[in-house]
Protein backbone atom coordinates (compact mmCIF):
# COMPACT_ATOMS: atom_id res chain seq x y z
CA UNK A 1 0.00 0.00 0.00
CA UNK A 2 1.56 3.25 -1.12
CA UNK A 3 -1.14 5.57 0.22
CA UNK A 4 -2.58 5.98 3.68
CA UNK A 5 -5.97 4.22 3.85
CA UNK A 6 -7.95 7.45 4.30
CA UNK A 7 -6.32 8.87 1.19
CA UNK A 8 -7.57 6.10 -1.11
CA UNK A 9 -10.36 6.71 -3.59
CA UNK A 10 -13.42 4.47 -3.45
CA UNK A 11 -12.18 2.53 -6.49
CA UNK A 12 -8.69 2.09 -4.99
CA UNK A 13 -10.06 1.07 -1.59
CA UNK A 14 -12.44 -1.40 -3.25
CA UNK A 15 -9.48 -3.03 -5.04
CA UNK A 16 -7.44 -3.16 -1.85
CA UNK A 17 -10.38 -4.71 0.01
CA UNK A 18 -10.94 -7.23 -2.77
CA UNK A 19 -7.25 -8.15 -2.82
CA UNK A 20 -7.22 -8.64 0.93
CA UNK A 21 -4.57 -5.93 1.37
CA UNK A 22 -6.85 -4.03 3.69
CA UNK A 23 -9.89 -4.78 5.83
CA UNK A 24 -12.94 -2.58 6.14
CA UNK A 25 -12.26 -2.31 9.87
CA UNK A 26 -8.77 -0.93 9.16
CA UNK A 27 -10.12 1.47 6.57
CA UNK A 28 -12.93 2.58 8.88
CA UNK A 29 -10.55 3.08 11.81
CA UNK A 30 -8.42 5.33 9.60
CA UNK A 31 -11.53 7.33 8.65
CA UNK A 32 -12.60 7.68 12.26
CA UNK A 33 -9.10 8.83 13.23
CA UNK A 34 -9.17 11.42 10.43
CA UNK A 35 -12.64 12.55 11.51
CA UNK A 36 -11.43 12.99 15.08
CA UNK A 37 -8.28 14.82 14.01
CA UNK A 38 -10.24 17.25 11.83
CA UNK A 39 -12.92 18.19 14.38
CA UNK A 40 -11.90 21.84 14.07
CA UNK A 41 -13.57 21.84 10.63
CA UNK A 42 -16.96 21.25 12.31
CA UNK A 43 -17.86 19.03 9.36
CA UNK A 44 -19.88 16.57 11.43
CA UNK A 45 -22.93 17.12 13.61
CA UNK A 46 -23.00 13.52 14.83
CA UNK A 47 -20.16 11.00 14.72
CA UNK A 48 -21.13 7.33 14.70
CA UNK A 49 -17.83 5.48 15.24
CA UNK A 50 -19.25 2.46 17.10
CA UNK A 51 -21.93 1.89 14.50
CA UNK A 52 -19.30 2.28 11.77
CA UNK A 53 -16.95 -0.29 13.29
CA UNK A 54 -19.85 -2.70 13.74
CA UNK A 55 -20.86 -2.38 10.07
CA UNK A 56 -17.23 -2.56 8.93
CA UNK A 57 -16.80 -5.82 10.83
CA UNK A 58 -19.96 -7.17 9.17
CA UNK A 59 -18.53 -6.18 5.79
CA UNK A 60 -15.30 -8.04 6.53
CA UNK A 61 -17.29 -11.13 7.52
CA UNK A 62 -19.30 -10.93 4.26
CA UNK A 63 -16.12 -10.63 2.26
CA UNK A 64 -14.58 -13.50 4.17
CA UNK A 65 -17.52 -15.65 3.04
CA UNK A 66 -17.08 -14.50 -0.54
CA UNK A 67 -20.31 -12.50 -0.38
CA UNK A 68 -19.15 -8.96 -1.08
CA UNK A 69 -22.04 -6.66 -2.01
CA UNK A 70 -19.97 -4.79 -4.61
CA UNK A 71 -17.54 -1.88 -4.87
CA UNK A 72 -19.12 0.11 -1.99
CA UNK A 73 -18.92 -2.82 0.43
CA UNK A 74 -16.80 -1.82 3.42
CA UNK A 75 -16.22 1.77 2.22
CA UNK A 76 -16.58 4.47 4.92
CA UNK A 77 -18.88 7.30 3.90
CA UNK A 78 -20.34 10.41 5.50
CA UNK A 79 -24.05 11.19 5.30
CA UNK A 80 -25.47 14.70 5.07
CA UNK A 81 -27.60 15.25 8.15
CA UNK A 82 -30.66 15.77 5.97
CA UNK A 83 -31.07 12.01 5.38
CA UNK A 84 -33.11 10.25 8.04
CA UNK A 85 -31.09 7.46 9.60
CA UNK A 86 -32.81 4.92 11.79
CA UNK A 87 -31.79 5.26 15.43
CA UNK A 88 -29.32 8.08 14.68
CA UNK A 89 -30.05 11.74 15.50
CA UNK A 90 -31.14 13.65 12.39
CA UNK A 91 -31.16 17.44 12.69
CA UNK A 92 -31.25 19.10 9.23
CA UNK A 93 -28.92 21.50 11.13
CA UNK A 94 -32.02 23.08 12.67
CA UNK A 95 -32.85 23.82 16.29
CA UNK A 96 -36.44 22.82 15.54
CA UNK A 97 -35.47 19.16 15.07
CA UNK A 98 -33.79 18.97 18.49
CA UNK A 99 -33.45 15.37 19.59
CA UNK A 100 -35.20 13.87 16.56
CA UNK A 101 -34.22 10.21 16.15
CA UNK A 102 -35.96 8.80 13.05
CA UNK A 103 -37.63 5.42 13.43
CA UNK A 104 -36.89 4.77 9.73
CA UNK A 105 -34.06 4.96 7.21
CA UNK A 106 -34.11 7.07 4.03
CA UNK A 107 -34.18 5.03 0.83
CA UNK A 108 -30.83 6.39 -0.40
CA UNK A 109 -28.98 5.59 2.83
CA UNK A 110 -30.73 2.21 2.98
CA UNK A 111 -29.54 1.52 -0.58
CA UNK A 112 -25.98 2.49 0.37
CA UNK A 113 -26.20 0.29 3.43
CA UNK A 114 -27.39 -2.65 1.33
CA UNK A 115 -24.40 -2.01 -0.91
CA UNK A 116 -22.22 -2.39 2.19
CA UNK A 117 -21.20 1.24 2.71
CA UNK A 118 -20.17 2.13 6.25
CA UNK A 119 -21.58 5.38 7.67
CA UNK A 120 -19.08 7.15 9.93
CA UNK A 121 -21.27 10.14 10.81
CA UNK A 122 -23.79 12.79 9.85
CA UNK A 123 -22.42 15.93 8.26
CA UNK A 124 -23.15 19.58 8.91
CA UNK A 125 -25.15 21.64 6.41
CA UNK A 126 -27.03 24.88 6.06
CA UNK A 127 -30.24 24.77 8.11
CA UNK A 128 -32.78 22.75 6.11
CA UNK A 129 -30.28 22.92 3.21
CA UNK A 130 -31.05 26.62 2.74
CA UNK A 131 -27.79 28.35 2.03
CA UNK A 132 -24.67 28.49 -0.08
CA UNK A 133 -21.96 28.78 2.56
CA UNK A 134 -22.88 26.44 5.41
CA UNK A 135 -23.16 29.47 7.68
CA UNK A 136 -26.86 29.08 8.55
CA UNK A 137 -26.40 25.84 10.51
CA UNK A 138 -27.67 25.82 14.10
CA UNK A 139 -24.51 23.81 14.81
CA UNK A 140 -22.17 26.55 13.57
CA UNK A 141 -20.28 27.11 10.33
CA UNK A 142 -18.07 24.51 8.66
CA UNK A 143 -14.53 25.48 7.73
CA UNK A 144 -13.21 24.77 4.27
CA UNK A 145 -10.06 22.59 4.50
CA UNK A 146 -8.51 24.87 1.85
CA UNK A 147 -6.77 28.06 2.91
CA UNK A 148 -5.53 31.00 0.88
CA UNK A 149 -2.36 32.94 1.66
CA UNK A 150 -4.28 35.25 4.02
CA UNK A 151 -4.84 32.29 6.37
CA UNK A 152 -8.48 33.22 6.98
CA UNK A 153 -11.10 30.51 7.49
CA UNK A 154 -13.22 30.11 4.37
CA UNK A 155 -16.66 28.67 3.76
CA UNK A 156 -16.93 25.19 2.23
CA UNK A 157 -19.93 26.28 0.16
CA UNK A 158 -23.37 24.96 0.84
CA UNK A 159 -25.65 23.55 1.63
CA UNK A 160 -23.74 20.21 1.64
CA UNK A 161 -20.70 21.93 3.19
CA UNK A 162 -19.89 19.31 5.82
CA UNK A 163 -19.96 16.50 3.26
CA UNK A 164 -17.71 18.48 0.90
CA UNK A 165 -15.25 19.35 3.68
CA UNK A 166 -15.13 15.73 4.91
CA UNK A 167 -14.33 14.36 1.46
CA UNK A 168 -11.86 17.15 0.69
CA UNK A 169 -10.05 16.68 4.02
CA UNK A 170 -9.62 12.94 3.30
CA UNK A 171 -11.83 11.94 6.21
CA UNK A 172 -13.69 9.64 3.83
CA UNK A 173 -13.70 9.04 0.09
CA UNK A 174 -17.40 9.65 -0.44
CA UNK A 175 -20.38 11.38 1.11
CA UNK A 176 -24.02 11.92 0.30
CA UNK A 177 -25.28 15.38 -0.50
CA UNK A 178 -28.52 16.89 -1.67
CA UNK A 179 -28.86 19.54 -4.34
CA UNK A 180 -31.85 21.86 -4.68
CA UNK A 181 -30.23 24.78 -6.51
CA UNK A 182 -26.53 23.88 -6.41
CA UNK A 183 -26.03 22.45 -2.91
CA UNK A 184 -23.83 19.57 -4.11
CA UNK A 185 -22.07 21.20 -7.05
CA UNK A 186 -21.11 24.57 -5.52
CA UNK A 187 -19.55 23.09 -2.33
CA UNK A 188 -17.87 20.53 -4.60
CA UNK A 189 -16.23 23.40 -6.48
CA UNK A 190 -15.32 25.33 -3.30
CA UNK A 191 -13.67 22.27 -1.72
CA UNK A 192 -11.89 20.94 -4.83
CA UNK A 193 -13.90 17.72 -5.13
CA UNK A 194 -16.43 16.24 -7.57
CA UNK A 195 -20.07 17.05 -6.78
CA UNK A 196 -22.81 15.43 -8.82
CA UNK A 197 -26.53 16.17 -8.97
CA UNK A 198 -28.47 13.41 -10.75
CA UNK A 199 -31.58 13.96 -12.86
CA UNK A 200 -34.61 14.81 -10.72
CA UNK A 201 -36.21 11.44 -9.96
CA UNK A 202 -33.03 9.36 -10.30
CA UNK A 203 -32.55 9.05 -6.53
CA UNK A 204 -35.45 8.64 -4.14
CA UNK A 205 -36.29 11.58 -1.91
CA UNK A 206 -38.04 9.34 0.61
CA UNK A 207 -36.66 9.97 4.09
CA UNK A 208 -34.76 13.08 3.00
CA UNK A 209 -35.92 16.08 5.02
CA UNK A 210 -37.85 18.06 2.40
CA UNK A 211 -36.89 21.59 1.39
CA UNK A 212 -38.29 22.16 -2.11
CA UNK A 213 -39.88 18.95 -3.26
CA UNK A 214 -39.94 19.66 -7.00
CA UNK A 215 -36.20 20.46 -6.97
CA UNK A 216 -34.53 18.40 -4.20
CA UNK A 217 -32.30 15.59 -5.42
CA UNK A 218 -29.75 13.47 -3.52
CA UNK A 219 -26.38 12.83 -5.12
CA UNK A 220 -22.80 11.69 -4.51
CA UNK A 221 -19.77 13.74 -3.46
CA UNK A 222 -16.35 12.17 -3.98
CA UNK A 223 -12.83 13.01 -5.08
CA UNK A 224 -13.00 11.43 -8.54
CA UNK A 225 -15.58 11.17 -11.30
CA UNK A 226 -15.32 7.38 -11.22
CA UNK A 227 -16.04 7.30 -7.48
CA UNK A 228 -19.09 9.51 -8.03
CA UNK A 229 -20.29 7.08 -10.69
CA UNK A 230 -19.75 4.07 -8.39
CA UNK A 231 -21.57 5.78 -5.57
CA UNK A 232 -24.52 6.93 -7.69
CA UNK A 233 -25.04 3.37 -8.95
CA UNK A 234 -25.45 2.32 -5.31
CA UNK A 235 -27.73 5.24 -4.37
CA UNK A 236 -30.14 5.33 -7.31
CA UNK A 237 -33.16 3.28 -8.31
CA UNK A 238 -36.93 3.45 -8.51
CA UNK A 239 -38.67 3.72 -5.17
CA UNK A 240 -42.43 3.21 -4.84
CA UNK A 241 -42.32 5.30 -1.65
CA UNK A 242 -41.44 8.45 -3.65
CA UNK A 243 -44.14 9.22 -6.23
CA UNK A 244 -41.66 11.33 -8.24
CA UNK A 245 -39.04 8.58 -8.34
CA UNK A 246 -38.44 7.67 -11.97
CA UNK A 247 -39.09 4.21 -13.34
CA UNK A 248 -35.75 3.91 -15.05
CA UNK A 249 -33.02 1.31 -14.79
CA UNK A 250 -29.81 2.14 -12.98
CA UNK A 251 -26.90 1.41 -15.29
CA UNK A 252 -23.37 0.69 -14.07
CA UNK A 253 -22.33 4.33 -14.46
CA UNK A 254 -18.62 3.65 -13.92
CA UNK A 255 -18.62 1.11 -16.75
CA UNK A 256 -20.08 3.76 -19.07
CA UNK A 257 -16.96 5.87 -18.66
CA UNK A 258 -15.20 4.72 -21.79
CA UNK A 259 -12.70 7.56 -21.87
CA UNK A 260 -13.74 8.34 -25.44
CA UNK A 261 -15.52 11.63 -26.10
CA UNK A 262 -14.66 11.94 -29.79
CA UNK A 263 -17.54 13.56 -31.64
CA UNK A 264 -19.28 14.67 -28.44
CA UNK A 265 -21.02 18.01 -28.93
CA UNK A 266 -20.45 20.49 -26.14
CA UNK A 267 -22.60 23.61 -25.86
CA UNK A 268 -21.14 26.81 -24.45
CA UNK A 269 -23.99 29.14 -23.43
CA UNK A 270 -23.44 32.84 -24.16
CA UNK A 271 -25.76 33.93 -21.34
CA UNK A 272 -23.47 32.43 -18.68
CA UNK A 273 -20.88 35.11 -19.41
CA UNK A 274 -22.02 37.55 -16.77
CA UNK A 275 -20.55 40.89 -15.74
CA UNK A 276 -18.32 40.78 -12.74
CA UNK A 277 -17.14 37.18 -13.16
CA UNK A 278 -13.43 37.11 -12.29
CA UNK A 279 -11.15 36.86 -15.33
CA UNK A 280 -9.55 33.67 -14.02
CA UNK A 281 -12.93 31.92 -13.96
CA UNK A 282 -13.52 32.99 -17.54
CA UNK A 283 -10.03 31.73 -18.44
CA UNK A 284 -10.73 28.37 -16.76
CA UNK A 285 -13.95 28.09 -18.76
CA UNK A 286 -12.03 28.68 -22.03
CA UNK A 287 -9.44 26.15 -20.87
CA UNK A 288 -12.23 23.64 -20.27
CA UNK A 289 -13.43 24.10 -23.86
CA UNK A 290 -9.90 23.53 -25.10
CA UNK A 291 -9.49 20.38 -22.98
CA UNK A 292 -12.67 18.90 -24.38
CA UNK A 293 -11.74 19.87 -27.97
CA UNK A 294 -8.29 18.32 -27.54
CA UNK A 295 -10.02 15.11 -26.44
CA UNK A 296 -12.00 15.08 -29.68
CA UNK A 297 -15.20 16.89 -28.71
CA UNK A 298 -16.72 19.71 -30.70
CA UNK A 299 -17.58 22.92 -28.83
CA UNK A 300 -20.40 25.05 -30.19
CA UNK A 301 -21.87 28.33 -28.95
CA UNK A 302 -25.46 27.99 -27.77
CA UNK A 303 -28.09 30.31 -26.36
CA UNK A 304 -30.21 29.77 -23.25
CA UNK A 305 -32.15 33.04 -23.43
CA UNK A 306 -34.00 32.87 -20.11
CA UNK A 307 -30.90 32.19 -17.99
CA UNK A 308 -31.03 35.52 -16.14
CA UNK A 309 -34.51 34.73 -14.86
CA UNK A 310 -33.54 31.37 -13.35
CA UNK A 311 -32.38 32.74 -10.01
CA UNK A 312 -35.43 34.95 -9.31
CA UNK A 313 -37.67 32.08 -10.47
CA UNK A 314 -35.90 29.78 -8.03
CA UNK A 315 -36.32 32.26 -5.18
CA UNK A 316 -40.09 32.13 -5.63
CA UNK A 317 -40.53 28.41 -6.28
CA UNK A 318 -38.14 27.12 -3.60
CA UNK A 319 -39.38 29.31 -0.71
CA UNK A 320 -43.01 28.59 -1.70
CA UNK A 321 -42.42 24.85 -1.51
CA UNK A 322 -40.31 25.28 1.63
CA UNK A 323 -43.01 27.24 3.46
CA UNK A 324 -45.41 24.42 2.67
CA UNK A 325 -42.98 21.61 3.60
CA UNK A 326 -41.86 23.26 6.81
CA UNK A 327 -45.46 23.60 8.02
CA UNK A 328 -44.99 20.16 9.58
CA UNK A 329 -42.67 21.54 12.27
CA UNK A 330 -45.35 22.37 14.78
CA UNK A 331 -43.93 21.13 18.07
CA UNK A 332 -46.43 18.28 18.26
CA UNK A 333 -44.88 15.14 16.82
CA UNK A 334 -41.12 15.59 17.05
CA UNK A 335 -38.39 18.07 17.82
CA UNK A 336 -38.54 21.31 19.73
CA UNK A 337 -41.63 22.55 21.57
CA UNK A 338 -41.90 25.96 23.19
CA UNK A 339 -44.82 26.45 25.57
CA UNK A 340 -47.77 28.68 24.68
CA UNK A 341 -51.14 29.47 26.22
CA UNK A 342 -53.05 28.24 23.18
CA UNK A 343 -52.28 25.77 20.40
CA UNK A 344 -51.68 28.63 17.95
CA UNK A 345 -49.35 30.34 20.37
CA UNK A 346 -47.45 27.10 20.97
CA UNK A 347 -47.01 26.70 17.18
CA UNK A 348 -45.80 30.27 16.72
CA UNK A 349 -43.46 30.20 19.72
CA UNK A 350 -41.98 26.86 18.66
CA UNK A 351 -41.43 27.97 15.08
CA UNK A 352 -40.21 31.42 16.12
CA UNK A 353 -37.56 29.88 18.36
CA UNK A 354 -36.79 26.86 16.19
CA UNK A 355 -36.10 28.43 12.79
CA UNK A 356 -32.94 30.42 12.11
CA UNK A 357 -32.99 33.73 10.28
CA UNK A 358 -32.51 32.42 6.71
CA UNK A 359 -35.16 29.72 7.12
CA UNK A 360 -37.53 32.27 8.67
CA UNK A 361 -36.91 34.63 5.76
CA UNK A 362 -37.72 31.93 3.20
CA UNK A 363 -40.79 30.67 5.07
CA UNK A 364 -42.14 34.23 5.15
CA UNK A 365 -41.36 34.87 1.45
CA UNK A 366 -42.97 31.54 0.55
CA UNK A 367 -46.04 32.25 2.64
CA UNK A 368 -46.38 35.66 1.00
CA UNK A 369 -46.06 34.47 -2.63
CA UNK A 370 -48.62 31.73 -1.97
CA UNK A 371 -51.07 34.00 -0.16
CA UNK A 372 -54.40 35.12 -1.61
CA UNK A 373 -53.96 37.95 -4.09
CA UNK A 374 -50.27 37.25 -4.77
CA UNK A 375 -50.36 33.62 -5.88
CA UNK A 376 -50.79 34.39 -9.60
CA UNK A 377 -48.46 37.38 -9.66
CA UNK A 378 -45.55 35.52 -8.07
CA UNK A 379 -45.97 31.78 -7.86
CA UNK A 380 -47.77 31.06 -11.13
CA UNK A 381 -45.55 33.60 -12.92
CA UNK A 382 -42.46 31.75 -11.64
CA UNK A 383 -43.91 28.41 -12.74
CA UNK A 384 -44.36 29.84 -16.24
CA UNK A 385 -40.77 31.04 -16.29
CA UNK A 386 -39.81 27.54 -15.21
CA UNK A 387 -41.45 26.21 -18.38
CA UNK A 388 -39.48 28.69 -20.51
CA UNK A 389 -36.17 27.86 -18.80
CA UNK A 390 -36.76 24.13 -19.28
CA UNK A 391 -37.64 24.75 -22.95
CA UNK A 392 -34.35 26.62 -23.46
CA UNK A 393 -32.47 23.49 -22.40
CA UNK A 394 -34.69 21.23 -24.48
CA UNK A 395 -33.91 23.29 -27.58
CA UNK A 396 -30.19 23.35 -26.78
CA UNK A 397 -30.07 19.58 -26.33
CA UNK A 398 -31.35 19.12 -29.88
CA UNK A 399 -28.01 20.54 -30.90
CA UNK A 400 -25.54 19.40 -28.23
CA UNK A 401 -24.91 16.46 -25.88
CA UNK A 402 -23.60 18.34 -22.85
CA UNK A 403 -23.30 21.96 -21.74
CA UNK A 404 -20.11 23.40 -20.21
CA UNK A 405 -20.15 26.31 -17.72
CA UNK A 406 -18.23 27.36 -14.62
CA UNK A 407 -19.72 25.95 -11.40
CA UNK A 408 -19.70 29.15 -9.33
CA UNK A 409 -18.91 32.82 -9.94
CA UNK A 410 -16.15 32.90 -7.29
CA UNK A 411 -13.92 30.67 -5.21
CA UNK A 412 -14.59 30.07 -1.50
CA UNK A 413 -15.04 33.31 0.40
CA UNK A 414 -14.19 34.17 4.00
CA UNK A 415 -16.62 33.02 6.72
CA UNK A 416 -18.80 35.98 7.66
CA UNK A 417 -18.79 37.66 4.23
CA UNK A 418 -22.03 38.23 2.30
CA UNK A 419 -24.15 37.67 5.40
CA UNK A 420 -25.92 41.02 5.40
CA UNK A 421 -27.12 40.78 1.80
CA UNK A 422 -29.26 37.71 1.04
CA UNK A 423 -29.25 38.39 -2.72
CA UNK A 424 -25.42 38.51 -2.85
CA UNK A 425 -25.44 35.08 -1.19
CA UNK A 426 -28.08 33.77 -3.62
CA UNK A 427 -25.84 34.75 -6.59
CA UNK A 428 -23.46 31.90 -5.66
CA UNK A 429 -25.87 29.55 -7.41
CA UNK A 430 -26.30 31.57 -10.60
CA UNK A 431 -24.69 28.83 -12.77
CA UNK A 432 -26.21 25.82 -11.02
CA UNK A 433 -29.83 26.89 -10.49
CA UNK A 434 -30.97 26.79 -14.16
CA UNK A 435 -30.25 23.04 -14.48
CA UNK A 436 -32.04 22.45 -11.16
CA UNK A 437 -35.13 24.26 -12.41
CA UNK A 438 -35.14 22.03 -15.48
CA UNK A 439 -34.44 18.88 -13.42
CA UNK A 440 -31.26 18.10 -15.37
CA UNK A 441 -28.19 16.21 -14.17
CA UNK A 442 -25.07 18.29 -13.51
CA UNK A 443 -21.58 17.71 -12.20
CA UNK A 444 -18.79 19.92 -10.91
CA UNK A 445 -15.23 18.80 -11.59
CA UNK A 446 -12.23 20.46 -9.89
CA UNK A 447 -10.38 22.21 -12.69
CA UNK A 448 -7.86 24.74 -11.40
CA UNK A 449 -6.64 26.84 -8.51
CA UNK A 450 -7.22 30.57 -8.54
CA UNK A 451 -4.48 33.11 -7.81
CA UNK A 452 -5.03 32.79 -4.09
CA UNK A 453 -4.65 29.01 -4.25
CA UNK A 454 -8.32 28.08 -3.89
CA UNK A 455 -10.04 25.49 -6.08
CA UNK A 456 -12.38 26.32 -8.97
CA UNK A 457 -14.80 23.94 -10.64
CA UNK A 458 -16.11 23.36 -14.15
CA UNK A 459 -19.74 22.38 -14.50
CA UNK A 460 -21.32 20.06 -17.05
CA UNK A 461 -25.05 19.62 -17.66
CA UNK A 462 -26.63 16.77 -19.64
CA UNK A 463 -30.00 15.59 -20.91
CA UNK A 464 -32.46 14.05 -18.43
CA UNK A 465 -31.34 10.55 -17.38
CA UNK A 466 -28.20 10.77 -19.50
CA UNK A 467 -25.83 10.63 -16.53
CA UNK A 468 -23.72 8.13 -18.50
CA UNK A 469 -22.74 10.85 -21.00
CA UNK A 470 -22.31 13.35 -18.17
CA UNK A 471 -19.82 11.07 -16.38
CA UNK A 472 -18.02 10.29 -19.65
CA UNK A 473 -17.50 13.99 -20.41
CA UNK A 474 -16.63 14.82 -16.79
CA UNK A 475 -14.04 12.06 -16.80
CA UNK A 476 -12.40 13.62 -19.88
CA UNK A 477 -12.28 17.00 -18.14
CA UNK A 478 -10.83 15.39 -15.03
CA UNK A 479 -8.10 13.66 -17.04
CA UNK A 480 -7.15 16.88 -18.80
CA UNK A 481 -7.31 19.07 -15.69
CA UNK A 482 -5.16 16.62 -13.74
CA UNK A 483 -6.11 18.36 -10.50
CA UNK A 484 -3.67 17.00 -7.92
CA UNK A 485 -3.58 19.90 -5.46
CA UNK A 486 -4.53 19.15 -1.88
CA UNK A 487 -6.02 21.30 0.82
CA UNK A 488 -3.63 22.91 3.28
CA UNK A 489 -5.06 21.05 6.25
CA UNK A 490 -4.14 17.77 4.58
CA UNK A 491 -0.82 18.61 3.01
CA UNK A 492 0.26 20.15 6.31
CA UNK A 493 1.84 23.20 4.72
CA UNK B 1 -43.30 45.56 -4.01
CA UNK B 2 -42.47 47.15 -0.67
CA UNK B 3 -43.76 45.38 2.42
CA UNK B 4 -44.38 47.29 5.63
CA UNK B 5 -44.02 45.97 9.16
CA UNK B 6 -47.77 45.35 9.45
CA UNK B 7 -47.74 43.12 6.36
CA UNK B 8 -44.76 41.17 7.70
CA UNK B 9 -46.65 40.71 10.95
CA UNK B 10 -49.64 39.36 9.03
CA UNK B 11 -47.48 36.94 6.97
CA UNK B 12 -45.73 35.80 10.14
CA UNK B 13 -49.13 35.07 11.66
CA UNK B 14 -50.19 33.08 8.57
CA UNK B 15 -46.92 31.10 8.80
CA UNK B 16 -47.33 30.69 12.58
CA UNK B 17 -43.86 32.07 13.24
CA UNK B 18 -43.48 34.40 16.20
CA UNK B 19 -41.41 37.38 15.10
CA UNK B 20 -40.29 39.80 17.83
CA UNK B 21 -41.65 43.33 17.27
CA UNK B 22 -38.13 44.73 16.98
CA UNK B 23 -37.38 42.40 14.02
CA UNK B 24 -40.40 43.43 11.94
CA UNK B 25 -38.95 46.55 10.37
CA UNK B 26 -35.66 44.92 9.40
CA UNK B 27 -37.48 41.94 7.94
CA UNK B 28 -39.78 44.22 5.97
CA UNK B 29 -36.70 45.76 4.35
CA UNK B 30 -35.09 42.38 3.57
CA UNK B 31 -38.27 40.86 2.16
CA UNK B 32 -38.98 43.99 0.11
CA UNK B 33 -35.50 43.78 -1.42
CA UNK B 34 -36.01 40.15 -2.39
CA UNK B 35 -39.48 40.81 -3.81
CA UNK B 36 -38.13 43.83 -5.70
CA UNK B 37 -35.43 41.65 -7.20
CA UNK B 38 -37.81 38.86 -8.31
CA UNK B 39 -40.03 41.56 -9.84
CA UNK B 40 -37.82 41.38 -12.97
CA UNK B 41 -39.82 38.32 -14.02
CA UNK B 42 -42.59 40.70 -15.08
CA UNK B 43 -40.39 41.74 -18.06
CA UNK B 44 -41.10 38.38 -19.65
CA UNK B 45 -44.25 37.88 -21.66
CA UNK B 46 -45.68 34.60 -20.37
CA UNK B 47 -49.12 34.79 -21.97
CA UNK B 48 -50.15 31.32 -23.07
CA UNK B 49 -47.22 29.62 -21.30
CA UNK B 50 -48.21 26.59 -19.22
CA UNK B 51 -47.03 26.78 -15.61
CA UNK B 52 -44.67 23.95 -14.66
CA UNK B 53 -45.16 22.40 -11.25
CA UNK B 54 -42.84 19.45 -11.79
CA UNK B 55 -40.24 18.40 -14.34
CA UNK B 56 -41.47 14.88 -13.90
CA UNK B 57 -43.75 14.20 -16.84
CA UNK B 58 -44.79 10.74 -15.75
CA UNK B 59 -48.32 10.18 -14.55
CA UNK B 60 -48.52 9.20 -10.93
CA UNK B 61 -48.96 5.48 -10.60
CA UNK B 62 -51.89 3.86 -8.85
CA UNK B 63 -51.72 1.33 -6.07
CA UNK B 64 -54.30 -0.67 -4.21
CA UNK B 65 -55.66 1.24 -1.25
CA UNK B 66 -54.77 -1.21 1.48
CA UNK B 67 -53.13 -0.94 4.87
CA UNK B 68 -49.43 -1.77 4.52
CA UNK B 69 -48.20 -0.54 7.85
CA UNK B 70 -49.39 0.26 11.33
CA UNK B 71 -49.77 -1.04 14.86
CA UNK B 72 -46.60 0.76 15.75
CA UNK B 73 -47.73 3.21 18.39
CA UNK B 74 -44.50 3.43 20.32
CA UNK B 75 -42.36 4.14 17.28
CA UNK B 76 -44.85 6.75 16.05
CA UNK B 77 -44.89 8.48 19.44
CA UNK B 78 -41.22 8.01 20.27
CA UNK B 79 -40.26 11.55 19.26
CA UNK B 80 -43.28 13.33 20.74
CA UNK B 81 -42.28 16.34 22.87
CA UNK B 82 -45.33 15.57 25.02
CA UNK B 83 -47.24 12.34 25.12
CA UNK B 84 -50.29 11.29 27.08
CA UNK B 85 -51.02 7.61 26.94
CA UNK B 86 -51.36 6.72 23.29
CA UNK B 87 -51.75 10.36 22.14
CA UNK B 88 -49.71 13.38 21.18
CA UNK B 89 -50.51 16.02 23.79
CA UNK B 90 -51.19 19.66 22.82
CA UNK B 91 -52.49 22.71 24.68
CA UNK B 92 -56.26 22.68 25.20
CA UNK B 93 -58.11 23.64 21.99
CA UNK B 94 -61.76 23.36 23.07
CA UNK B 95 -63.08 25.46 25.94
Amino acid sequence: MSSAPADLTIAQAASALAAGDLSSVELTKASIAAMTAARNLNAFITETPELALERAAESDVRRGHGESAGPMDGIPIAVKDLFCTEGVLTTAASHILDGFVPPYESTVTANLRSAGAVMIGKTNLDEFAMGSANVTSYYGPVKNPWRAADGKDRVPGGSSGGSAAAVSARICAGATGTDTGGSIRQPGAFCGIVGMKPTYGRCSRWGVVAFSSSLDQPGPMARTVKDSAIMLTAMAGHDPKDSTSARVDTPDFAAAMTGDIRGLKVGVPAEYRIDGTPAEIDAMWHQGEKWLRDAGAECVPISLPHTKYALPTYYIVAPAEASSNLARYDGVRYGLRMPGASLDEMYANTRGAGFGSEVRRRVLIGTYVLSAGYYDAYYVKAQKLRTLIAQDFKMAFKQVDVILTPTAPSSAFVIGERLDDPIAMYLNDVFTVPASIAGLPGISVPAALDQSGLPLGLHLIARPFDEATLFRAAHALEQAANFTARPVLVSGL
Amino acid sequence: MALDAATVKRIAFLARVRVPEEDLKGLAGELSNILGWVEQLSEVDTDGVEPMSSVNATILSMRTDVITDGDDLDRVLANAPEREGSFFAVPKVIE
